[in-house]
């Protein structure tokens, strides 16, 4: 990690497959995102006048409390809100793949890219820690993909992905995925500036994950359960699996899907197309 | 571990402030966490000094101030004390609970020198 700033180190590696640079200062700073958030409460200094020091005189160090209030994760908020304007300002529909890791996340794209490319242009982004596995499998749809590996890391972040689409300019008017980093428990917290997370589960992981990783069914809007072609051979429970995910967050769309067979994924793709539509008339509203 | 990306933001707030403020170091941080946070506070103590080292804030206290869960119980009409996210109201049993305390994640003041 950078000790100057704190920011994480990732490195995203280009289409080319080749490295565009380690973490560096000049590039960590030197880029379109605005680093001036605001400081509501930045100048609410607190003077403790009689702190350890005893006493006003000058060359004396004199301790005292400064009040900050600000959200942690106000700095990835911001990067997010910037790549929300920067998506919306090109109508790109951008949708946040969220799972544990082998749930067929990426079997899954790649089949519904094959779906949706003659109707709308699409493009990925891809992070993992370490491989560009994964974005080589999405450009051998034929879709343009660029591999963020995250490191250390458990997740993507705002500031992440903001570098990642800029150098993957994604067309007008197209779909972005972005497949995060397989893990459902951190990329909740993260918001990338997409327009939904999707979360996957898929069948061979047990109904009470809902209930056991909360969060991330909270934080989507939709839940694809994957691998529905394994379910004559395994005990499982969609009915319960669903009320599970339904009672942590009421309003979670479900759809049963095999990225295998192509089961749903109609449906993935119709909802995908009617809510990129919605989202474009809302903004030609001009709403948000 | 996503306390690590936390740390580096609490850290990242607090070197800000302490340049802003003029100050020669950073000698003690507080943090609200909610207790329904997902957030680890021992893992955030484990890596404050190690993200601090090498920065103004390095040697600095970590505080870590749990704020505890509540929600509002919309069958009960009340405010109730939760104990995890999602978990069902304490005096009725439903389910129908809106979290309104538990969830911060915040930097809240610091000591400089």
């Amino acid at each position: 990690m950078c000790s100057t700033c704190g920011c994480g180190q990732a490195e995203i590696v280009l289409d080319s497959g080749k490295s565009a640079g380690a973490h560096a200062h000049d590039h960590a700073h030197d880029h379109a995102h605005d680093h001036d958030h605001h400081h509501h409460h930045d100048n609410g200094a607190i003077d403790y006048g009689n702190g350890p020091a005893g006493a006003h005189a000058p060359g004396v160090s004199q301790e005292r409390m400064v009040a900050i209030e600000r959200d942690i994760m106000s700095k990835n908020d911001a990067y997010a809100r910037d790549n929300r304007r920067a998506l919306a300002a090109k109508g790109v529909f951008a949708l946040n793949l969220v799972s544990s890791p082998g749930s067929g996340k990426t079997t899954l794209l790649a089949r519904t890219i094959e779906a949706l490319k003659d109707r709308l242009p699409v493009s990925v982004v891809e992070g993992d820690q370490q491989t560009s596995n994964d974005a080589e499998r999405i450009r051998a749809t034929g879709a343009p993909a660029i591999q963020i590996n995250t490191g250390k890391g458990c997740h993507l972040d705002a500031h992440m992905v903001g570098h990642a689409i800029e150098t993957l300019d994604p067309a007008p008017n197209s779909v972005l995925f972005i497949e995060n980093v397989g893990n459902l428990v951190c990329p909740a917290g993260f918001d990338l500036g997409e327009a939904h997370k999707v979360v996957v589960l898929s069948v061979t992981e047990g109904e009470d994950k809902p209930l056991k990783y909360p969060d991330m069914f909270v934080a989507a809007d939709l839940m694809l359960l994957n691998k529905s072609d394994l379910l004559p051979h395994l005990d499982f429970d969609v009915g319960l699996c669903l009320a599970n995910a339904l009672r942590i967050n009421p309003h979670l769309q479900t759809l049963v899907v095999s990225a295998r067979t192509g089961e749903g994924l109609s449906a993935f793709v119709a909802w995908i197309e009617a809510n990129a539509a919605r989202r474009a008339a809302a903004m030609a509203k001009g709403g948000a | 571990m996503h306390e690590m990306s936390l740390t580096e933001s609490i850290v990242e707030i607090a070197v800000e402030t302490a340049r802003k403020e003029g100050a020669e170091r950073v000698t003690r941080v507080v943090v609200d966490v909610g207790q329904l946070s997902h957030v680890e506070p021992e893992a955030l103590e484990f890596c404050f000094a190690a993200v601090a080292r090498g920065t103004i804030v390095e040697g600095a206290r970590l505080e870590v101030a749990r704020v505890p869960g509540a929600g509002f119980c919309s069958d009960c009409g009340k405010t109730v004390a939760i104990a995890e996210r999602f978990s069902p109201c304490p005096e009725c049993g439903g389910f129908r609970v809106q979290m309104t305390a538990g969830d911060e994640l915040k930097v809240r003041e610091m000591e400089i020198a």
